[in-house]
Formats: C-alpha cells, sequence, structure tokens
C-alpha cells in the first residue's frame, strides 16, 4: 500500500502554514481531520497564508476535496491567502468549482425548524383547512349527483359496469372469507358462554342479530375501505399526477361526475348487497360451530334464526351498509382527488384514503346504534 | 386598464395578468396577444412560471387578478355555459401526454367528440382512426397508454387535442422527453397543422432550436423580476433586443462574451 495516509503541518519561519497531506486516500480512509488546522488558525499568530505539499499524494477522491474546501472556508473568514496553485490541477480545479458560488445563505433559513407554537398553529390551520375542503367536496358530491338525478351528469355507462363488477362480484371471495370466520367466532364466543347454562340454542340468536345488525354491514365496509376506497384514492391521485384530471377539464367534462360519481354509485348500490351476503355467510359460519360443538342440528339452528331475528334486524343492518358505502367512495374519491403530484402523494393518499374511511365508518356506526336505540328500531 | 379595445386579430389576448400561488406572487402584469394563425411561445427560464401560464390561458387556474380574452369574449368572467363552449375551442397537449390509461388511443380520441357530438360509434372510430394517421400511428387504435412509448404517447396526446378540431392548440413542452428527432418530426407536426387547419397555437418550451423553427411571435418571463421583459420575433429578438437576459437566453448564454 506504500505510504499511510496522513496530514501533517509545519509552520515555515515566515509563518506560513504548511499542510503535507500524503498516502492513498479513498473514502474508506474518511475525512481528513480538519481540527488541527482549526487550532492553527485560532493560534497567535494565524498562518499568513497555505501552502500544500502533495508530493506523497497518490490517490485522493472526495474526502481531500472536502477537506480542502473547509480549509478554504477558514481561510476565508479569516481573509488567509489558500496557495492553491500548490495543488495538483484536477483538486485545484474540483475546489475552485466548489467555491465558485457563494453559499445562498436563504435556502438552509427554509428548511430550519419553526417553533412549537408556530407548528401547533400550523396544524390547526391545516386541521380547519381540511374541514372546509371536506364540507366543499361534499357539496360538489351532492351537486354532481343532483345532475344525475336530472339527468345532466356526463359519465360512461361502461365505467359504471367495471366499478360496481370490481365492488361487488370482485369482492365476493374476501368478503365470504372474512363473514364466515367472523359468524364463526361469535358463535365460539356465544358457545362457551350460553353452555354454561344450558341456553345452547341462543347462540342462532346472538350470532344471527349481531351479523344482521352490526358485523355483517361494519365487516363488509371495512373490507371495502381497505380494498375499494385505497384503489379509488391512488387511481385518482394517479390521474392527477398523470394531468388526466387537468386533461378532462379541459375537454369540458366535469371530473366529479366523470370519476367521482360512476364509484360512488356503485359503492352504494354495492354495499347493501354484500352486506345482505355477509350476513348470510356470517349466519352459515354460525350454524357450522352450533354443529360441530353443541350438536344442534341444522335445521334446529335454522328455525331458532328464523324465529330470533326480525326482519327489521337485516334493515337497520343494510340502512348502515348503504351510508358506509358512500362515505368510503366520499373519503377515497376526496383523498384522490386531493393528492399531490408525485409517487409519495399517491401513497398517502390511499394510506389517508382507508384511515379516513374507517374512522368515518366507525362514527357513523355509533351515531346509528344511539338513533336506532332511541327510535327502537 | 380592460376599458381599451381587443384587437381583433388577436385569437387570444392576456390582460394585465398576475399568478400567484396563495400570496405567493409567481409573475404580475403580463399583457400580450396572440394572433390568430400564429404559432406564439411562452419562453422563460426554469421555475418562471411559463405552465403555470399555460393552466391561466386554458381556465385550470383562476388569475388572482386581469382577465383573458378570446376573441372578443371574456374568458375568465364568462358564466359556466359560455367556458364550457369557449373550452370546447381549445385542444391542450400536456407535457406527459395525459392520456387516460383505462381508454385504448381510439377511445382517448373519441371520448370528447362522443360527449359533444352525435356521431355514431362507428363514425367516432373512424374519426379517431383519421387523427391517429395524422399523428403517424396508424393502426394503434386498439393500444393501451402503457403498451406504446413516451414519444407515441405525446403524439396520441396531439391527436387526442385535434379531436373536436380545435381553433387554438395548447402544447406544453412538446419536446421534453423525446429524442432529437422525434422532436424535430413533431415541430413539422406543429407547422402543418397550423398552415393546413389555420389553428393558432400556443407552446409552452425552451428549446431553442424548435423556437427559431416554429415561432412567429413569443413572450419572454423573466423569475427574477417577476414579469414578462420581452414580446416580439424570437429571431429579431436575439438579434436585436437590448435586455441581455433575453439575449443570453435566445443565445444559450454567449450573450456575455459579445455584450463585453
Amino acid at each position: 500500500m506504500g505510504t499511510e495516509c496522513e496530514v501533517s503541518l509545519d509552520r515555515s519561519p515566515e509563518g506560513a502554514l504548511q499542510v503535507r497531506l500524503s498516502g492513498a486516500w479513498g473514502l474508506n480512509e474518511g475525512l481528513p481531520a480538519i481540527e488541527p488546522v482549526r487550532k492553527e488558525f485560532a493560534s497567535e499568530p494565524p498562518p499568513s497564508q497555505v501552502d500544500f505539499d502533495v508530493a506523497n499524494l497518490s490517490r485522493w477522491d472526495s474526502n481531500v476535496l472536502t477537506f480542502l474546501v473547509q480549509v478554504d472556508e477558514l481561510c476565508t473568514e479569516r481573509g488567509v491567502t489558500m496557495n492553491r496553485g500548490s495543488l495538483p490541477d484536477g483538486l485545484r480545479r474540483l475546489v475552485e468549482l466548489a467555491t465558485a458560488v457563494p453559499e445562498t445563505k436563504d435556502a438552509r433559513e427554509k428548511t430550519e425548524h419553526p417553533s412549537l407554537l408556530a407548528r401547533i398553529g400550523t396544524a390547526t390551520q391545516n386541521t380547519s383547512e381540511g374541514g372546509v375542503a371536506m364540507v366543499e367536496f361534499l357539496g360538489e358530491m351532492t351537486a354532481s349527483a343532483a345532475r344525475m338525478l336530472t339527468g345532466r351528469a356526463r359519465f360512461r355507462i361502461v365505467d359504471l359496469m367495471a366499478f360496481i363488477q370490481d365492488c361487488g362480484a370482485q369482492a365476493l371471495p374476501i368478503v365470504t372469507l372474512i363473514s364466515f370466520l367472523v359468524g364463526l367466532i361469535l358463535a365460539f364466543v356465544g358457545a362457551v358462554q350460553l353452555e354454561q347454562f344450558g341456553a345452547q340454542i341462543y347462540v342462532a340468536n346472538l350470532v344471527g342479530i349481531a351479523m344482521a345488525r352490526e358485523m355483517g354491514a361494519m365487516m363488509a365496509a371495512i373490507i371495502m375501505a381497505g380494498r375499494t376506497g385505497a384503489a379509488f384514492a391512488a387511481q385518482l391521485g394517479t390521474m392527477r399526477v398523470n394531468q388526466e384530471i387537468d386533461a378532462l377539464q379541459v375537454m369540458g367534462l366535469p371530473p366529479m361526475d366523470f370519476l367521482v360519481l360512476p364509484r360512488a354509485i356503485a359503492l352504494c348500490l354495492m354495499m347493501p348487497l354484500l352486506t345482505l351476503y355477509a350476513d348470510i355467510v356470517g349466519i352459515i359460519g354460525g350454524g357450522v360451530v352450533a354443529a360441530a360443538m353443541l350438536d344442534l342440528t341444522p335445521t334446529v339452528y335454522w328455525d331458532q334464526t328464523v324465529y330470533g331475528v326480525t326482519l327489521n334486524d337485516f334493515f337497520s343492518g343494510l340502512i348502515k351498509s348503504s351510508v358506509f358505502g358512500a362515505l368510503i367512495a366520499f373519503s377515497g374519491c376526496l383523498r384522490g382527488m386531493q393528492s399531490g403530484n408525485s409517487a409519495s402523494a399517491v401513497g398517502d393518499a390511499a394510506t389517508s384514503a382507508v384511515v379516513t374511511g374507517i374512522v368515518m365508518i366507525i362514527v357513523a356506526d355509533a351515531i346509528f346504534t344511539v338513533i336506532f336505540n332511541i327510535i327502537g328500531f | 386598464m380592460s376599458e381599451r379595445p381587443i384587437d381583433s386579430d388577436a385569437e387570444i389576448t392576456v390582460r394585465d395578468l398576475t399568478m400567484a400561488y396563495g400570496s405567493f406572487v409567481l409573475m404580475r402584469d403580463l399583457d400580450f396577444s396572440v394572433r390568430r394563425g400564429s404559432i406564439f411561445i411562452i419562453m422563460g427560464g426554469s421555475g418562471s412560471g411559463k405552465s403555470t401560464l399555460l393552466r391561466h390561458m386554458i381556465g385550470l387556474k383562476e388569475p388572482a387578478k386581469g382577465e383573458i380574452f378570446y376573441g372578443e369574449e371574456n374568458f375568465t368572467r364568462a358564466d359556466p355555459e359560455n367556458r364550457d363552449r369557449l373550452v370546447r375551442r381549445l385542444g391542450v397537449l400536456f407535457q406527459s401526454g395525459a392520456l387516460f390509461s383505462s381508454l385504448t388511443l381510439a377511445e382517448n380520441i373519441g371520448l370528447p367528440l362522443g360527449e359533444y357530438t352525435d356521431l355514431s360509434p362507428a363514425d367516432i372510430r373512424e374519426i379517431a382512426s383519421l387523427k391517429l394517421a395524422l399523428v403517424g400511428l396508424r393502426g394503434f387504435e386498439d393500444f393501451y397508454p402503457s403498451e406504446i412509448s413516451g414519444g407515441m404517447q405525446k403524439r396520441a396526446g396531439l391527436a387526442r387535442a385535434l379531436a373536436l378540431d380545435p381553433d387554438v392548440l395548447f402544447f406544453d413542452e412538446p419536446s421534453a422527453g423525446l429524442d432529437p428527432i422525434s422532436s424535430r418530426r413533431l415541430d413539422e407536426l406543429i407547422l402543418e397543422l397550423r398552415d393546413n387547419l389555420g389553428a393558432t397555437v400556443a407552446v409552452v418550451t425552451h428549446e431553442l432550436a424548435s423556437i427559431f423553427t416554429i415561432a412567429d411571435d413569443c413572450v419572454f418571463l423573466d423569475p427574477e423580476t417577476r414579469t414578462m421583459i420581452a414580446t416580439g420575433n424570437p429571431r429579431e429578438l436575439r438579434d436585436q433586443s437590448e435586455d441581455p437576459r433575453v439575449r443570453a437566453f435566445l443565445r444559450r448564454g454567449d450573450d456575455g462574451a459579445e455584450a463585453r
């Protein structure tokens, strides 16, 4: 390897600082230490000028260059001449290049961290702006729906059909799996408790009412928020990045009618169907546990379900599910349309669509439960 | 300001326009007109707001101040119905082509035709094929945008912009991302379209070669003074402009040596 990588400093009798760089410097060797040089500058008297001795410098890299630029900064600060002539040609030119344009002072300030108060203020402002944007979007969606009812909204029926297929038929496998398992879990939990006082038969009521009133709609909604809400946000966000939304606007086709409306209609139509399907699959799941663990025959389980679960139970779930569908479409499309112009912004939009969607679903469910309880539905 | 009469030769008139993002003013006092049937270049350094100016002209952004006229009609203050009608006279080629990725090329071009005309689906497809042929994409009707190259996407975007036979065509950085030959072919296409369809063309670009090939007029936006600092024919500006910044731009920065 030859000589070790080294920096040594000398003072000439005239007071010039002699910096001797030797060895083969690569990025693995680390940066030459600047501290000794800084000490020399701080000492009395400071060096009159800086010379370099590079006779033994066999190889250099960005690290030596960084060191030289640091030395140059020190020199400029103290008004000391840096004798660049003694550097190898390539190094000298790179140092000149790096120091040619003075640092833009504003550029750093921009990244400075604002104070805590300022951050709280900004966050509050953003939150309230976000709220306003949400209400605006809701208004536009309503106006668009009104245009549809009067037959003046423009969108492609083919698109609507594709979304109906996507939110309907193609969601069946995952809805089947999840609601079957939820029915199974409910029955298990119920079976253990009810068996203690010989009321196994009521497992049918438990599963039936829980699925019809709550879990069917809730599970379908959460699946759709993760599956379809996120997809909507990502689709619209990508269209924003790709300027497709601009292009629609310039064609005079309102993106609200053309993109948001068919998605919202598809979800609002399909959610009650998915929910009904989830209810039934959940009840079947409960029946499997009842048959396997509690020795209830399918007929008994079925009769008890028909006896214990009223149509009102189903309707309350279906009404909720339709609203959940609208909320999922709302949050997905809102976040998609608000998406920024970069790949990461589209990812954020999809995440945010799911979070917003699920929060809204649970809040709406709580409100519904209270209202249904009050009116005795 | 807006009392001044509109030049009857002008297809687009920009009056006293201020562009702003919130409280940040990007450009102020923009005032120029685009002659009917001319090719007009919007140029300036990076970040000078060229594309934003284009977005104002096609109605995607509202001016903070000032107005834009098409012919003698006020576009900025138009009610939604008139605005829709005016927008339909415009064709825009966006930087990335902005084709709808879920539609084939023929469907992309057919979309505005289906919305605004009573043509039968078969006729729409014929017209879409014709527009694709005009931009050299005959036979690509059933391809999806993701299946063709970037340059082809751009040309397909142009075919879509041409769908409704627009009176005014806008191009946002048409040569960005194109190789020199494709870029030159696009320039020739722009000239052909202007000559044969009689359209007015506004182009945002900073490609000097294409500016000197196609431009009749231009406006030069300067990011430092935040306003326009020159208008006119780019060749004349290159040779005669008083402003060193304009000369430097049009000569790729060679101005310094010559002026001093």
